[in-house]
């Protein structure tokens, strides 16, 4: 009897020990499935154009805006070149920033100071420090590829009505601010529909919520509205996206360095 | 009339014409900047600096005109400027930054008239930057520029950059006149400019760059061929109060190189050039790096730490202050909403270690408007030094700009 129960016991923990591996594996599998999807349904444009207002809130209340323009270019295999060109606030007017984004190794990144004329190599190491003093982070806003997480898928949930996959991912790039991000994919347009992020102290830090959906050419989906509340500081950013278009022939020429000095 | 004045004028009326003939072009936009600024000097100016005054008010407008059109292949920049001084009649000045057709192509471009160019990669000086000359009157750190009639053409490829310049008209070096402050002792007579060229101010000057990113390094090299934008200032024979220099702009070749190693958050920085001129060459150099500390004690600050080396091996003819010098520097960014930053900076002369301290801050308030604050000081100054001349010259400056 006491055998038998031990015998029992033995395979039931056998079976757990070897099932948690073995569950975690499938969770994995399914988290960088899901993120695969999303990315192939992604993929194609191209190149994109927009124009983007951000709304900066502190605590108090008071706003401050921003007025940029931003240009993509799809890289087959790599991460993407995205030019961002800044309209107001007026003393910054001109001022462009160049990223050639890369999947694991560092971005490169060109500054241009309009008032100088200069074009400044900038490091790319700062990833989690603020993009134009708003709660979006330099690697919120960069080109978002599979390689640069890892991910575990957790459970299925309804999100404000919406079927949802809740996924969690590891930056595998070095520098960043998170240890882990969740992240609420749209099951039918995976999508992200939310994302929460916690700090390196693995704390509560921001949630960023989608939404305004729009889709173009049939198949790529873009929120025109992007929520971040930062849970620590009490401070929010609101990006409204405008005048989106798509294929509009940009090529490698458009993000150079000449680009750059005449982007304005 | 000056060839500067000449250019003023005509661009002015080409200006005028071309607003006229594009009121109701689309895609046109006026934009820039109205400052005013307020100086003051901690002490009672040197005896020798007669005329000097302690507190100095101006005001300054910066308009920019740009019209662009060709499905954005074709653009003109206009960006008049003015300074009205207080007390200084040269520094009451205006200049065309810029009046600049621009035509772009697939992988090259064109530009055709005034504009601004800048070069290398170094803070503390600009040795490789050559194509603009300095409005000295403006500040003595040399970073404001006059604008160059310039021809350039651009081609952009694989391997890189090449920009190709003809620069015909040159532009003197402004500088203060006998009410301005700072100012060397010797006020410089900028209408009795000699050349050594015959051509004067009208000389043909050339210039070549090629630029390249492979991976972590950005790399320029350079070449000028022209009048220097450097002059020598030379005594005059008549004995005056205050005494007066004529500046003398010599022909010259440059060849310089100008790098950076962008490697995590270390920037490695070097800038060479050798010049030929005056029957003579010499080399100087700026090495040093530019370290960032990222979010500073878990807030958004960043603070940098900016370290370079100036050496200059000319014994003669010196033009700068800067032979063996050491640069310092602090800047810090907060990446708030009013994208607060301050550069704290020193230069020590090594030998006779007569010390240049700064402090430049700025900060954004609303989103039109800017205030800026600059002090400079002039420490352990030698009697027989370079700068000698800015003795008593210590300032505080701020500068209040409303954006548009």
């Amino acid at each position: 009897m006491n055998h038998a129960i031990q015998k029992l016991i033995i395979s039931w923990c056998t079976i757990l020990l070897l099932s948690v591996p073995v569950q975690t594996v499938a969770d994995e599998n399914k988290g960088l499935e899901i993120a695969k999807e999303a990315d192939r349904r992604d993929t194609g444009y191209k190149d994109s154009t927009a124009r983007l207002v951000m709304e900066l809130k502190n605590k108090q209340g008071d706003t401050a805006i921003r007025h940029v323009r931003v240009k993509n270019l799809e890289v087959i295999g790599d991460g993407d070149k995205g030019m961002s060109i800044f309209d107001e606030p007026a003393d910054v007017k001109g001022t462009a920033f160049l990223t050639f984004s890369h999947s694991l190794t560092p971005d490169e990144q060109w500054l241009y100071l309009p008032s100088l004329k200069r074009i400044k190599r900038i490091s790319s190491k700062n990833k989690s420090g603020p993009f134009m003093g708003s709660e979006f982070a330099y690697e919120d806003i960069s080109s978002q590829e599979v390689d640069k997480y890892t991910y575990k898928y957790i459970k299925d949930e309804v999100l404000n009505g919406i079927d949802c996959f809740l996924i969690e991912r590891y930056p595998a790039y070095e520098h960043s601010g998170y240890t882990r991000q969740l992240v609420w994919v749209n099951k039918n347009e995976y999508r992200p529909e939310k994302i929460v992020f916690y700090d390196r102290k693995d704390t509560l830090l921001k949630t960023l919520n989608y939404s305004h959906y729009k889709q173009y050419l049939g198949q790529y989906w873009r929120a025109e509205k992007m929520h971040m509340q930062n849970h620590q500081t009490g401070k929010s950013t609101l990006l409204s996206w405008f005048d989106y278009a798509f294929k509009t022939g940009l090529n490698d020429s458009d993000f150079s360095r000449n680009s750059l000095k005449r982007a304005k | 009339m000056t060839a500067g004045q000449q250019i003023k004028i005509t661009g002015f009326f080409i200006c005028l014409i071309w607003l006229c003939l594009s009121t109701t072009a689309d895609a046109a936009e006026w934009s820039g900047n109205i400052s005013a600024q307020s100086r003051h000097f901690l002490h009672a100016s040197s005896p020798v600096n007669a005329g000097q005054h302690d507190n100095y008010l101006s005001l300054t407008a910066e308009p920019e005109f740009y019209h662009r059109w060709d499905d954005e292949q074709q653009s003109i920049t206009f960006t008049p400027f003015y300074r009205y001084d207080q007390h200084d009649q040269q520094r009451t000045h205006g200049d065309i930054r810029e009046l600049v057709w621009l035509k772009t192509f697939d992988n090259w471009e064109l530009k055709a008239g005034i504009s601004k160019v800048f070069w290398g990669v170094t803070e503390s000086q600009h040795l490789v930057d050559i194509i603009n000359q300095t409005d000295f009157v403006e500040n003595i750190d040399g970073e404001d520029k006059l604008g160059q009639p310039m021809i350039k053409t651009s081609i952009e490829r694989d391997w890189g950059l090449i920009d190709f310049f003809i620069l015909p008209g040159f532009r003197q070096r402004t500088y203060a006149g006998i009410e301005g402050r700072p100012r060397s002792t010797a006020i410089v007579l900028t209408d009795l400019t000699q050349y050594e060229s015959a051509d004067k101010e009208r000389h043909i000057d050339y210039a070549l760059r090629w630029f390249n990113t492979l991976g972590q390094w950005d790399i320029g090299l350079s070449h000028f061929k022209g009048t220097s934008r450097e002059p020598i200032l030379q005594p005059t024979l008549i004995a005056t109060f205050p005494p007066t220099v004529i500046p003398y702009y010599p022909q010259m070749e440059q060849t310089g190189i100008d790098l950076q190693a962008t490697i995590e958050d270390w920037l490695w920085k070097l800038e060479i050039i050798n010049r030929h001129w005056l029957n003579d060459h010499f080399y100087a150099a700026t090495a040093g790096f530019e370290y960032t500390l990222i979010g500073l004690f878990d807030t958004d600050t960043d603070l940098g730490i900016v370290a370079e080396y100036l050496y200059d091996n000319r014994d003669q003819y010196l033009t700068t202050f800067f032979e063996h010098d050491l640069m310092l520097g602090l800047r810090l960014v907060l990446n708030d909403e009013q994208s607060t930053e301050a550069l704290f900076g020193f230069i020590i002369d090594q030998d006779s270690h007569e010390t240049l301290m700064s402090l430049e801050a700025s900060r954004r308030i609303g989103n039109n408007w800017k205030i800026e604050l600059e002090t400079r000081l002039f420490q352990h100054i030698d009697k027989t030094g370079f700068l000698n001349m800015f003795n008593k010259d210590d300032f505080v400056q701020l500068n209040l700009s409303y954006y548009f």
